[in-house]
């Protein structure tokens, strides 16, 4: 029985769960491996439904965890065909071990990943100790701040993961509950065009040619294993970054929205600027305009692509900026924040003296408010003035009790 | 349909497909590559194999070689099972979907694990595969012992036998657990075919393999497999151990259908005591001292029982 294509109009009203679902479905994956948790169970349950409703043609196949739901993905792709699944926070810490057997096995994968705190405490809400924890797992990493943007990424992750120059899996992040769960308008694309953008599965080294067998997931010591691992970043540094950017390229020229793996906002002419991830990209871009009123000259930079990380974009962007302060979403445990230390990697052998500072903000799903950009952005304009930081250079914002401060 | 490989003699049968190299690193008087030559060779048809980390993954796959002339994944300890019930899930979509490359063919999706890695810590994915009644065969490597790590102790270990993370001292005789009862919880999923096989009785093996191969549907194999390392016996004893494991009735050879239906498929026709079981291998010797020779009479008693235990359910169809 042949599947059903959807009408869908040129605007749907869509939370980031349901656009991600959608774009699965547009895709054609097809293998979906997959097990419910939230904030990304709406996903599952939504390619469920729509598996059931005669829109997707593919095998949709509920496992009994996410380590399993993983494993499934990497027998699926290597036998040869699109793969796809989604999960949140301890279910990526369950399949953590997967993840590396995937992109160390050159299996182009495509995850949802609904950002979700890691227990203990356990809690349900965003923050992005997840997408950090597997951070070093040799995946790419996109970052959704909006539903439309995770429906956009989707399609353009499948089509840089799959590419047999590239065949590294890819994540797709977006903010839980605040974005997964918050309806907004989304531009579509018909069934077919963002097919054809996405394009026919092409495989490499698939287990169901029984022409040719090929064995996947050796063993190798230390005579090959530093080799495989080298090679594996040295695609990541060198052919991953201009794949990255001729998709983007491509989706701009299909839809006209521009992606960049450095988003930045009114950052030409700016004297002190935000780095952030996530929804709080769009907040600090808000608060930047009302600073820009108040003659603080505000920009903000978000992290579109995570990984590989964007080392030379990060200093494009900022070289010119007098104070800067990144925003770390995951409680640090005992370092400065990663992507502070991230931010910080990207300056050290540059002339730049920018005074940067780092502030942990929104574990749990603690809200990060306009107020408190406000003093921050205030903050960094003292710290431009000055030439230099005036604070220590690690703060936390939104927390109660006495002022957190270190180093 | 693919046709039933049809085996006259143990010579054309040992000899009829090399799809698994005798270039391996296994130990000399290993089961593990006389029970995959065994089950590889039941059929003509293509093959999708898995095998999790263990010995025989370790042996047939350190890069830049392969001893597998089929295609063959590996993922982690836990894995093969849900790895081959994915690629079966592929080629279920690329069917529906008219882009399977040889569209003619028949495959045979196929996961090994040895005991550590199926009794213990790969429990959760088989169970898993085996409620899904993915169409594919699972096939555990016993040997009682994690075996690749040197010797540790399992939920499959027997009590009484002295492995390292249970050793036999001057107050302990080793292993203090029964050994799980893997068939009967794998049976209890109700799959089409679940079935424990040795590798000294071929012909009642390869009818069983033969017979899963042609079921729609999960089908479970446990598979005994004598460890000349860890069980501590000479390797050119292997066939012997098996021989001893089936006639003692420690392994006894029997099939599950749909849950309900048990049939013994050999009744041997000399019992040899368990004691003489036990004497044939190092990992037992403790037991022959005067404080720990309860433990023999112990196990005689369960095996005596199990064997009533099967041939009741047998009789009852329960």
């Amino acid at each position: 029985m042949a599947f059903d294509k959807m009408e869908l109009k040129d605007i749907e009203v869509w939370d980031g769960n349901h656009a991600a679902a959608q774009a699965m479905r547009q895709a054609q994956i097809d293998v979906v491996a997959a097990y419910p948790i939230t904030p990304s169970t709406p996903i599952v349950e939504g390619y469920a439904k729509f598996k059931a409703d005669n829109y997707v043609e593919g095998e949709f196949v509920m496992v009994e965890s996410e380590h399993a739901a993983m494993s499934g993905c990497v027998g699926a792709a290597a036998a040869g065909g699109r793969v796809a699944t989604a999960t949140s926070s301890q279910g990526l810490a369950l399949m953590a071990e997967v993840l590396y057997q995937a992109s160390g096995m050159r299996l182009p994968i495509v995850l949802n990943l609904v950002n979700r705190a890691l227990a203990a405490p356990l809690n349900v809400n965003g923050d992005h100790s997840d997408m950090y924890m597997v951070r070093d797992s040799g995946w790419i990493q996109f970052d959704a701040f909006s539903p439309q943007e995770a429906y956009d990424l989707n399609l353009i992750a499948f089509r840089v993961s799959e590419d047999h120059d590239v065949r590294i899996p890819a994540i797709i992040n977006q903010d839980g509950f605040i974005t997964s769960h918050t309806a907004q308008g989304v531009h579509t694309l018909s069934d077919d065009v963002a097919y054809n953008f996405v394009g026919e599965y092409k495989p490499m080294n698939d287990m169901l040619d029984f022409e040719n067998p090929v064995t996947h997931g050796v063993q190798t010591e230390e005579d090959w294993h530093f080799e495989h691992k080298a090679r594996q970043h040295n695609d990541m540094m060198t052919i991953v970054p201009g794949k990255i950017e001729e998709v983007f390229a491509d989706f701009e020229k299909l839809t006209g929205r521009k992606y960049n793996k450095v988003e930045c906002y009114d950052m030409n002419d700016a004297d002190v600027a935000v780095v952030c991830m996530g929804t709080s990209v769009e907040t600090a871009r808000e608060v930047a305009t009302e600073m820009r009123a108040k003659g603080i000259k505000a920009g903000v930079v978000g992290i579109r692509v995570f990984r590989p990380f964007p080392f030379f974009e990060i200093a494009e962007a900022i070289k010119d900026i007098k104070a800067v302060a990144v925003l770390d979403r995951c409680a640090p445990g005992g370092a400065a924040g990663t992507l502070f230390n991230e931010i910080s990697g990207s300056l050290y052998n540059t002339d730049l003296k920018i005074a940067l500072s780092g502030y942990i903000y929104g574990l749990g799903g603690r809200d990060l408010t306009k107020a408190h950009l406000v003093d921050l952005f205030n903050e960094l304009q003292a710290n431009a003035d000055a030439g230099k930081v005036l604070t220590q250079q690690q703060q936390f914002i939104g927390v109660r009790g006495p002022k957190l401060a270190y180093l | 349909m693919s046709e039933m490989k049809k085996i006259k003699n143990l010579k054309e049968f040992s000899t009829s497909a090399d799809r698994f190299e005798g270039a391996n690193l296994l130990c000399p008087g290993c089961a593990h590559s006389i029970i995959v030559r065994e089950v590889l060779n039941a059929t003509n048809d293509d093959l999708v194999l898995a095998s999790s980390t263990g010995c025989l993954e370790v042996c047939t796959a350190v890069y830049p070689y392969t001893s597998w002339d089929a295609s063959w994944i590996h993922i982690g300890f836990e894995n093969s099972s849900t790895a081959v019930a994915g690629a079966e899930a592929m080629y279920n979509a690329l069917k529906t979907k008219g882009r399977l490359k040889q569209p003619d063919r028949t495959p045979k999706f196929v996961a090994f694990g040895g005991d550590g890695s199926s009794y213990d810590i790969g429990f959760q994915w088989i169970s898993g595969c085996m409620e899904r009644n993915h169409n594919m065969m699972y096939i555990v490597l016993d040997n009682e012992v994690y075996a690749n790590t040197g010797g540790q102790r399992s939920s499959s270990t027997p009590i009484g036998a002295s492995a390292t993370t249970s050793p036999a001292g001057t107050i302990s005789y080793g292993e203090q657990k029964n050994k799980k009862d893997m068939l009967g919880i794998m049976g209890a999923h109700n799959i089409p075919y679940a079935a424990q096989v040795s590798p000294n009785k071929w012909k009642d093996m390869v009818k069983k393999i033969q017979k899963g191969f042609a079921t729609e549907g999960a089908v479970f194999i446990n598979a005994v497999s004598p460890c000349t390392t860890e069980w501590k016996f000479d390797p050119k004893d292997t066939m012997h151990l098996a021989d001893l494991s089936t006639d003692s009735l420690v392994f006894p050879l029997y099939e599950i259908i749909e849950g309900h239906e048990l049939n013994i498929t050999y009744r041997p026709k000399n019992i040899v005591p368990v004691e003489e079981y036990l004497a044939a291998q190092g990992r037992f010797k403790h037991l022959f001292k005067d404080q720990y020779k309860h433990v023999i009479s112990e196990w005689q008693t369960r095996v005596d029982e199990n064997w009533e235990y099967l041939q009741r359910r047998e009789a009852a169809r329960v």
